[in-house]
């Protein structure tokens, strides 16, 4: 039933708007050069900081098809009656999450890479920091998708939920600190289907 | 013999409110109850605490395998019927006949009618093979002739050892045993 919930996520997802965080990504990463002009020297050096504040912004879109629209139609429910922990539904819908999202976004780092005139070796760098990012981002959404579904203008909270708490992760992906970056990675995504598993048993009426 | 549900001085309060107090019930093999009451007397509610789905201030449930059916979709609209249907597992195409929706096997969820959408759910019941069924207001959306199905269905599942718990205002064809819900 796991793989089921996962392989019907990621359909989901990739016949509806997984390219639009993608262009969305590609978009912020489109201004920083129009924002502080096309020296080279200054873009590379903060390059991989634009990169991440693009990244966390995209990771803001699609939280709000994550988990309301399951809960609002039943699914969570019936998932429930079906014998599957919310825990593990919550883990299904971050590893699915993150198949949409993830390779999508590291793909699309290339071409950002060139805007914002990093080289070879600070794309690989950024490449690296994202991979071992992007499950934390894809938790971090799941969870607070299920803490704010069913909310009045849960997109706007889901916001100020979710940055302050990937904060740790940007500093140390930019910081190029990838031991550091890993672990508050893994402490985000093993807590995050229990935080999200939670709030699904606390939001059914 | 084990109940397939009991209810043991069950309580349930929602919204600060005292739904019901101090409630026993028991359903074995073979078993109906109709669950009636003004609306907001706490019928889905009673459904959704046997299910699981709610948790009750004071009391035990107890309850074996069940299927529920309420006026939740829980299908994905972009999907046709019968793969819809087979996402929730079980072989749906014997329940679908029952149902008479096996002609709208392969049209999306989406272009569905509300009755057509009520059978669906009914359908996922009928096909899962649990021995309980929960179906909150059975009736809602359904024709004659769905109405019809679905009294053939329940006393298919009766006869087989399968007990039913239904919360509806309008009358269930068959016999049933009855509870009343005050507001």
């Amino acid at each position: 039933m796991i793989a089921a919930l996962i392989l019907r996520d990621v359909r989901r997802g990739l016949t509806g708007p997984a390219w639009l965080p993608i262009a969305f990504f590609l978009l912020v990463a489109t201004l920083v050069p129009f924002a502080i002009g096309p020296d080279a020297r200054l873009l590379a050096r903060i390059g991989s900081g634009a990169l991440w504040i693009a990244a966390l912004t995209a990771a803001l879109l699609p939280i709000e098809r994550l988990v309301e629209p399951d809960r609002a139609d039943g699914v969570l429910d019936q998932l429930a009656l079906h014998d599957l922990a919310e825990e593990s539904v919550a883990f299904a819908k971050i590893a699915a999450h993150w198949l949409t999202f993830a390779p999508l976004l590291l793909v699309a780092a290339i071409p950002a890479s060139a805007l914002l005139a990093m080289d070879g070796a600070a794309l690989a760098r950024a490449e690296i920091a994202l991979a071992i990012g992007t499950p934390a981002l894809a938790a971090l959404a799941v969870a607070v998708a299920a803490v704010t579904a069913g909310l009045p203008r849960a997109g706007s909270l889901a916001g100020l939920l979710l940055l302050p708490l990937a904060v740790p992760l940007l500093i140390f992906a930019v910081a190029n600190a990838l031991l550091l970056e890993a672990a508050v990675s893994l402490l985000l995504t093993a807590g995050a289907p229990f935080v999200a598993g939670a709030a699904i048993r606390a939001a059914r009426t | 013999m084990r109940p397939l549900l009991r209810f043991e001085r069950v309580s349930l309060r929602r919204g600060g409110r005292l739904l019901f107090e101090d409630l026993d019930l028991a359903l074995g093999p073979g078993d109906a109850l109709q669950v009636g009451g003004p609306n907001g007397s706490g019928k889905s509610s009673l459904i959704r605490l046997a299910a699981g789905l709610l948790a009750a201030e004071r009391g035990r449930v107890e309850r074996s395998r069940l299927a529920l059916a309420d006026d939740h979709v829980a299908f994905d609209r972009e999907l046709t019927l019968k793969r819809a249907l087979r996402f929730w597992g079980g072989s749906p195409e014997p329940a679908m006949d029952a149902l008479g929706i096996a002609i709208l096997a392969e049209v999306p969820v989406r272009l569905l009618s509300s009755g057509q959408i009520k059978r669906a759910t009914l359908a996922r019941v009928a096909a899962s093979a649990a021995p309980l069924w929960l179906l909150d207001e059975p009736l809602n959306a359904l024709d004659g002739d769905g109405a019809d199905r679905v009294a053939a269905l329940i006393e298919r599942h009766r006869a087989s050892g399968g007990a039913i718990l239904a919360a509806s205002h309008q009358p269930l064809s068959g016999d049933w045993r009855r509870l009343e819900l005050v507001a």
